[in-house]
């Protein structure tokens, strides 16, 4: 397990240089003028930015005002009595909901886990699967969408969502067999 | 999207009101705007490295190297693209590559890449190609290795041994991966296809 984690933090650390030193070495074996080439490309990045701007603000402004909002809290209040009749602990679900909608949102929800419960709980167990198995589906529709313009989004969300549900029921699956 | 966004906001004032916290859902606007700014101007940088580093891998042809020696798994995901744009088979290998390794920071310059290669072949440019829906059920389910920051917050909390969650999570998101990319594969024949939309040589409608 520790051999298993230490390699891969090697290959982690190693991947970035590995790749510029190849990149950079086969176009000088190739003669691409690398400086030259590099800022052309480099120039499209601000403009890529400026695009996503927008969807940027709007997906961040809509979480952060539902977050604010307690509407969260009131969710997990009538749904405990559910979730503890199937042996859930009710603080797992504002996690489920905002690991969808915002990062920075679910990291904070789950500290929050990790302070009120004892670290080695199920509870805390199940809330690190669940983090760690998603990707802020409302986020990266928003941008990559955003930055070429697509307004039609076709089954892209539904998949992404249908995904995460997915991985919530397989994070309970799975912390249930392990801990 | 529409109606996802118009229900966030909507529920929020309304819920806001009821609960007494409109001023905090008031001040969220604020300092959400002000965040998306942070964000941006954040992987603004990343973001112009990346397309520096990511043209020279173009020009000396890695990029289509990638996707020759991914060609079994492109056809079977891209089909659409790996016939008509290499280039975008490889920024999707960089992009995959790099959040399964946890570098989000780079991931998503690559990511941008790909959606902008993918957009040239598209059919209608306002709508998502087959292609972009996979490389966003890809993206939008998450796959990756090690959860450092999950590891990083149990250590912090004290935990005696936060690797043991590594194994479970990679079954999960394994799981939810392939969840994803058949999901998308089952969704594109029952949607409608799309239509053609007229497009001029700048690739814009």
């Amino acid at each position: 397990m520790e051999m298993f984690k230490h390699a891969l933090d090697i290959i982690s650390l190693w991947a970035l240089p590995f790749i510029i030193l190849l990149i950079l070495i086969t176009a000088y074996i190739k003669k691409v003028p690398v400086y030259e080439t590099f800022v052309e490309g480099a120039k499209e990045g601000v403009n890529t930015t400026l695009r996503i701007v927008p969807y940027l603000t709007a997906i961040i402004v809509a979480v952060a005002m539902f977050r604010a909002s307690g509407c969260l809290d009131f969710i997990t209040l009538h749904c405990s009595g559910f979730l503890s009749k199937i042996h859930l602990p009710a603080e797992i679900l504002p996690l489920a909901i905002v690991r969808s909608l915002s990062g920075s949102a679910a990291l904070g929800v789950f500290s929050d886990i990790a302070a009120q419960n004892p670290v080695d709980s199920f509870t805390v167990k199940l809330g690190a699967i669940m983090l760690g198995s998603s990707e802020t589906t409302f986020y990266v529709l928003a941008v990559y969408f955003g930055s070429v313009g697509i307004k039609k989004y076709r089954y892209a969300l539904a998949t992404g969502l249908i995904a995460d549900f997915a991985g919530i029921i397989g994070a309970i699956i799975v912390a249930t067999l392990f801990f | 999207m529409n109606f996802i966004w118009l229900f966030l906001i909507i529920v929020s004032i309304i819920f806001g009101a009821i609960n007494g916290k409109l001023n905090d859902v008031v001040n969220s606007i604020m300092s959400g705007a002000e965040l998306s700014i942070n964000i941006a101007i954040g992987i603004t940088g990343v973001m112009v490295f990346w397309l520096g580093i990511m043209k020279i891998a173009e020009k000396s042809g890695l990029v289509e190297k990638i996707s020759e020696i991914l060609k079994p798994f492109a056809e079977f995901l891209f089909p659409e693209a790996y016939e008509k744009n290499k280039k975008a088979i490889g920024n999707i290998a960089m992009n995959f590559s790099a959040n399964a390794l946890g570098l989000s920071n780079a991931a998503t310059p690559m990511g941008l890449e790909a959606m902008k290669e993918l957009q040239r072949i598209n059919k209608d440019k306002t709508s998502a190609s087959d292609s972009m829906c996979m490389l966003l059920a890809m993206n939008t389910a998450g796959f990756q290795l090690i959860p450092a920051t999950v590891i990083a917050v149990l250590a912090a909390s004290g935990s005696g041994n936060p690797t043991e969650i590594i194994i479970p999570t990679l079954l999960v998101t394994s799981f939810a991966f392939l969840s994803a990319i058949f999901t998308a594969k089952i969704m594109q024949r029952f949607f409608p296809p799309q239509n053609e939309t007229e497009v001029n040589e700048n690739g814009d409608v």
